[in-house]
């Protein structure tokens, strides 16, 4: 068959791998390309070597970013997993009533962008603070931080409580009544049996939360901006900021090899990932 | 049996508190856009409507007539359509080709896409905008390219990881019978896939209404705003930030997101497990 449908190649393969070249390819290459580059337009790059690179290391408020981007993703990948695991557990277990409607509820804000999220924590989170008596997001670090993290929370909590379900109820149901038989108290059952049995799953939302973490941008534009000086921009934002924000024509090409410093760590991250997954394959 | 019953009456009562606290922001900003503009301000969001603060629909009507909403509304919902239904079709066939015919091409093509899943967006951001003004892709009615080079790393892993799964033995059949490529793809291939379909679908649908920087930095946003585009202009404007009426585009996008989610519930969910159980 492959013979006959190989003629047809304009018709199945052009428009998608046109587009994938113009959209993707292109882009990726120049960009590579560029983060050695000194330039203002694309078309007028000085070759400068690694001197980008050695600008965006020496940069502060880089360096900031990238040890507050690897404390957000730590703190959000762990709340984020043991809430919408130990939801998911409540919510299969027997006879509890309304678990619909629950899922239903804590799965919503994950359909609403970033920046519409961003912007009702700004004013939710604004208005606890002023009644607090302390200052606002705008000037308020701390708060900056963690109020990130609470609508991080609650945008991916839901999402991941729905992968954990239903990885729960892919476990045969022979090994929890095996294990009910046996005289397994809950907790046994959790730790002996669920949780083994659910470890691909628990891999995958893993890294799903460490890759969002870094990855997060438009809660950071839309909550914080960055405020106060900086100080609350995770990477994604600073690299947006090198571009668009600084005055001089250096900064192009530094902000470019941040990209390339940035998109060069989310690989690793999944690569980390495609190994553990590979290697538990083997065992199983 | 009884501890287990007690165990279960506690932890309705901790969800629904927990649900309850879950859409209160949704709730919060659905009554202040109901209020006077001079009614609104950090400390006062969190008061319900009464006679002194009740504006009636004031903020929608500002929303749509002054704010452009209606214009935003309209723009998103043409460039997600455009953009899903192009991926839809393109990176479907594209995926089932470059599975069949598996040669040394495909296999290259196959593994740039997958690896263009895991490249963050800032990596191109720049180049990409670029390209895309320097090629005229920068309106609303041709920004369905971009989506489709973008977002055809995921689309055409999803429909491959399903092709491989389709016993050959039906298309040959079909070929046999007569039917060139093409009729195979649509008659044969493409209503065995109908689940793929839907599950990519939706998390296309989800990305593409709900991106913020590509669409602000292809399109001439004097011109053309999308709604997460619009929303974010009510903060970057200089001076005061109009609460009221940016309240009443949020509560404008939420409802029809809600609505959609409560009537295909299943789809979506199942689309979303689906989607990171492949991812």
């Amino acid at each position: 068959m492959g013979k006959v449908l190989r003629r047809w190649w304009p018709l199945f393969v052009l428009p998608c791998a046109l587009s994938f070249t113009f959209g993707f390819i292109i882009p990726f290459v120049q960009g590579a390309y560029l983060s050695f580059c000194e330039f203002k337009v694309i078309n007028k790059a000085k070759f400068v070597g690694l001197s980008n690179y050695v600008a965006a290391f020496q940069d502060e408020q880089f360096v900031h970013a990238f040890w507050l981007t690897a404390l957000f993703a730590l703190v959000v990948t762990v709340l984020v997993n043991v809430i919408a695991l130990a939801i998911a557990l409540a919510l299969t277990r027997s006879r509890l009533g309304g678990t619909n409607v629950f899922r239903t509820v804590f799965f919503m804000p994950n359909l609403i962008g970033g920046i519409v999220l961003g912007y009702i924590w700004n004013i939710l989170i604004n208005a606890v603070l002023s009644v607090a008596g302390q200052q606002l997001l705008a000037l308020n670090t701390t708060a900056g931080f963690w109020g990130l993290v609470i609508l991080t929370l609650w945008q991916q909590v839901g999402y991941m409580m729905i992968i954990y379900i239903a990885g729960l109820q892919s476990i045969p149901s022979d090994y929890l009544e095996a294990a009910k038989v046996d005289g397994a108290t809950a907790w046994q059952t959790l730790w002996k049996v669920k949780i083994p049995n659910l470890m691909p799953t628990i891999t995958i939302c893993l890294f799903l939360t460490i890759t969002n973490g870094f990855k997060l941008f438009d809660q950071n534009l839309a909550l914080t901006g960055g405020d106060p000086n900086h100080m609350s921009e995770l990477l994604a934002l600073n690299i947006y900021n090198t571009f668009y924000s600084r005055v001089g024509a250096k900064w192009m090409g530094i902000g470019q090899a941040k990209a390339v410093i940035f998109c060069v760590l989310v690989i690793a991250i999944a690569l980390v990932q495609l190994k553990i997954t590979k290697s538990k394959e083997v065992q199983q | 049996m009884v501890r287990e019953r007690r165990v279960n009456r506690v932890l309705s009562v901790v969800f629904t508190i927990l649900s309850l606290a879950w859409v209160y922001p949704m709730f919060m900003i659905f009554v202040n856009s109901f209020k006077q503009e001079n009614a609104i301000n950090t400390t006062s969001v969190f008061e319900l409507l009464n006679a002194g603060n009740f504006d009636g629909i004031a903020n929608y009507v500002n929303a749509l007539t002054r704010q452009g909403f209606a214009f935003a509304f309209g723009y998103s919902l043409l460039i997600t359509v455009t953009s899903v239904v192009l991926i839809l079709v393109c990176c479907s066939m594209c995926a089932w080709y470059v599975v069949r015919v598996n040669d040394r091409f495909c296999k290259a093509l196959y593994y740039l896409f997958v690896f263009s899943m895991v490249v963050p967006f800032q990596m191109l951001m720049f180049t990409l905008s670029t390209l895309a003004d320097n090629l005229g892709l920068n309106t609303p009615y041709n920004i369905c390219f971009i989506y489709l080079g973008f977002g055809a790393g995921l689309a055409v892993f999803m429909f491959a990881g399903f092709v491989k799964t389709i016993p050959t033995e039906i298309e040959e059949a079909a070929m046999i019978d007569g039917c060139n490529p093409v009729q195979t793809f649509f008659h044969v291939v493409l209503p065995i896939m109908k689940p793929t379909y839907i599950s990519v679908g939706i998390l296309e649908t989800m990305w593409v209404w709900n991106d913020y920087l590509l669409p602000y930095l292809v399109l001439d946003s004097t011109k053309y705003r999308t709604i997460p585009i619009l929303i974010q202009y009510f903060r970057g404007g200089y001076g005061h930030v109009e609460l009221g009426p940016m309240m009443a585009c949020i509560m404008m996008v939420i409802i029809p997101i809600v609505v959609v989610y409560l009537l295909c519930q299943k789809y979506i969910i199942d689309g979303v497990v689906a989607g990171a159980v492949k991812g």
